[in-house]
């Protein structure tokens, strides 16, 4: 029984990363309709950011952190400026390559930067464990399960409650009529993504004393994030982090009840069959098409 | 310039619209055929490869090119095929028998593929070929009894015939050569039959092509089929090229190299798999030009321009210095796709088209005549 309660939580704070990664993939989609396979490498970059302000520069862990959101943040319209604008309105495939171009080119550029060795940051939650009984709770992974469900409100609270996040969901809906509706799409766009490095930076930094930093992290948990997403339907943030949490907690029990080598492919299973059963996802909106 | 005068429906799937094709395509094959004894052996390697990465290519045209279906999930099935090959293999299996079943085996699985993607479109349908891709690869790891695991499989040299056929000879190279004509003619074939006019007609839209009595799920399926037949094909190929096989060698890298064969080549005719082949293939001899002989080509000109030779070697170290980098092939294969997909998405046979109408319509051409029509898609969740 603690076995499974220590599976269980431990599943669940990695479940939160892939729902943080899910949670950029979403905002793009929700917003342009166009699924982000740089993301995780976003989230790698994003690390290292993090790991050039606070372990090469030496500066307060928080006011690192802050500066690696706003260093990514820029990072991320740029790259919208760059390499997705000129091509949005295009068919989806061509946005799918460009942004697995971008992801293969950021990856590269990283480890020629950064080197191929895994990195660490110290963080305010690396030491010290919590204790409930016999149970053991690690710091560190509890930081990660309290900042995606802040992260997760925030970001549900500005796409429902604000004019901009309303703006965007019209823009997704129907980008020629958000045009028409003097929705500036294109500045709608570049917030989107800004937004979305910086919650990839998040799960980055928060990541860093589980994983480590290096350059191929980011395409590891990046593919991992994908049956996050789609398990609880794309387009729903919710979604993204429920579906997140399921695919952390089926992958950590798969490694500790199931033989070796079902750890890795479980949520892909996983993926395959709600893709086949119910590919809307959990909390995906179903909607029938009208000819 | 040559006007076509077309007088009946014959004329539009004709394999060679005019006699000028046939002695193109001749003579090119005819080059094609005495390679073996004009370049080095270095650069017949690489022209395997080119035929293997080609066919590949084809294969992976008639699904996305054609029929609209994305995949990236081809390097699994060139797993399959080039497995099946060396799994056979072990039990004295000739040859023939052994590649039929390789592209039997991987054309049934495709099929098994196709039918769960039949419900999927657009990006669900690449991460669902993506997660088949890496539970295939994951089970090659596994499966010890039968792949031996991350040890990896050693593939006997090729008896054709009872007569050894080594993966350097010549020999080898027409099988490959030969495997990828038959698959080219095949496809032409194909795709000039009711067939392949279905494959068209459902990239073109499905809704149009159902009205019209295409039975879009039975096609789907069938081009999964046959794409995945034939990359079964080229993996029996690959597996006696490479001579050794094991699961790292069929990762989503490899898939993704596939997807800029037919990106970079064009996703619209096959002579761009043709020639997105050769440019995949010809990274590696251009990485190693780049560090082996351009920094003392560069430090030579730079001392013609009248640098001291102080500073021609200080040129010449910082570029091997750069060729050298480690990730220097990652980072131009993302320079490349993000290049081609901003502004040249018809790919390199596009670029040719491009160039031959400008000399064909010389002082007529207008630049405007490929430009992509933005089509702003309305939420893909609604449909």
């Amino acid at each position: 029984m603690l076995d499974f309660v220590q599976q269980l939580v431990s599943g669940v704070a990695l479940g939160c990363v892939y729902g943080l990664i899910a949670l950029g993939f979403v905002l793009v989609y929700k917003a342009t309709e166009v699924v982000n396979f740089a993301q995780g490498d976003l989230m790698m970059l994003g690390g290292f950011f993090a790991f050039t302000f606070i372990g090469m520069m030496g500066l307060n862990y928080w006011i690192g952190f802050a500066g690696a959101v706003a260093a990514m943040a820029l990072f991320g319209m740029l790259a919208e400026r760059v390499v997705v604008r000129p091509i949005l309105g295009y068919p989806q495939f061509s946005i799918i390559m460009a942004t697995i171009g971008l992801g293969y080119f950021l990856r590269s550029i990283a480890g020629m930067i950064w080197g191929t060795d895994d990195l660490k940051i110290e963080t305010p939650f690396s030491q010290g464990v919590l204790r409930m009984g016999s149970l053991v709770l690690a710091y560190d992974k509890l930081s990660v399960i309290a900042a995606t469900m802040i992260l997760c409100t925030l970001l549900w609270l500005f796409f429902n409650k604000t004019t901009l996040g309303t703006a965007m969901r019209a823009s997704s809906e129907n980008m020629l009529a958000a045009y028409y509706m003097g929705i500036p799409v294109k500045r709608v766009v570049s917030v989107v993504w800004a937004i979305s490095a910086a919650v990839a930076t998040c799960a980055g930094v928060l990541l860093a004393p589980i994983t480590f930093i290096h350059s191929n992290v980011g395409l590891v948990l990046g593919l991992k994030a994908f049956p996050a997403a789609v398990l609880g339907g794309f387009g729903s943030i919710p979604g993204a982090v429920v579906g997140g949490v399921l695919i952390g907690v089926i992958e950590s029990m798969a490694g500790f009840y199931l033989p070796e080598g079902w750890k890795d492919v479980a949520p892909y299973i996983v993926l395959l069959a709600v893709l086949l059963l119910k590919p809307e996802g959990l909390f995906g909106l179903h909607v029938r098409k009208k000819v | 310039m040559r006007f076509l005068f077309k007088t009946d429906y014959e004329d539009d799937i004709k394999l060679f619209p005019h006699s000028g094709y046939v002695a193109t395509y001749g003579v090119l094959l005819a080059l094609l055929l005495i390679a073996p004894y004009v370049l080095s052996s270095y650069l017949m390697s690489q022209l395997v490869f080119v035929c293997i990465y080609a066919t590949v290519g084809v294969a992976l045209l008639i699904l996305t090119g054609f029929t609209g279906q994305a995949s990236l999930g081809h390097a699994a099935f060139l797993a399959i095929g080039a497995y099946t090959a060396a799994y056979l293999q072990k039990y004295n299996v000739p040859f023939p028998v052994y590649f039929l079943a390789a592209g039997l085996l991987t054309g049934i699985i495709g099929a098994m593929v196709g039918f769960p993607a039949l419900r999927l479109t657009g990006i669900y349908l690449v991460i669902a070929t993506i997660s088949f891709a890496l539970i295939v690869e994951e089970i090659l790891a596994r499966w010890e009894s039968v792949t031996h695991g991350n040890e990896g499989m050693r593939v006997k040299t090729l008896s054709l015939l009872g007569v050894a056929v080594p993966r350097d000879s010549p020999t080898f190279y027409y099988l490959c050569l030969a495997v990828l004509v038959l698959t080219i003619v095949g496809t032409l074939n194909l795709l000039r039959s009711p067939t392949g006019r279905a494959f068209v007609a459902i990239r073109d839209s499905e809704t149009a092509a159902r009205s019209m009595g295409v039975n879009v799920a039975l096609y789907k399926v069938k081009s999964f089929a046959i794409s995945a037949a034939i990359t079964g094909f080229a993996g029996v190929l690959f597996a006696h090229k490479l001579s050794f096989i094991s699961p790292e060698m069929f990762t989503l890298q490899l898939s993704i190299e596939f997807i800029i064969v037919i990106l970079i080549g064009g996703t619209f005719s096959l002579h761009g798999a043709v020639l997105g082949a050769i440019f995949i293939v010809m990274i590696d001899p251009f990485l190693t030009y780049l560090k082996d002989d351009m920094p003392g080509i560069i430090a030579g000109i730079a001392a013609t321009f009248g640098a001291g030779t102080a500073m021609a070697g200080n040129i010449q170290a910082k570029v091997a210095a750069f060729a050298s980098l480690n990730g220097l092939k990652g980072a131009i294969y993302g320079v490349i796709i993000v290049l081609f997909v901003l502004f040249e998405p018809l790919g390199l046979y596009g670029r040719w088209l491009k160039i031959k109408l400008f000399f064909q319509l010389f002082p007529l051409y207008k630049r405007a005549t490929f430009k992509r029509q933005k089509i702003y898609v309305k939420s893909e969740r609604n449909r």
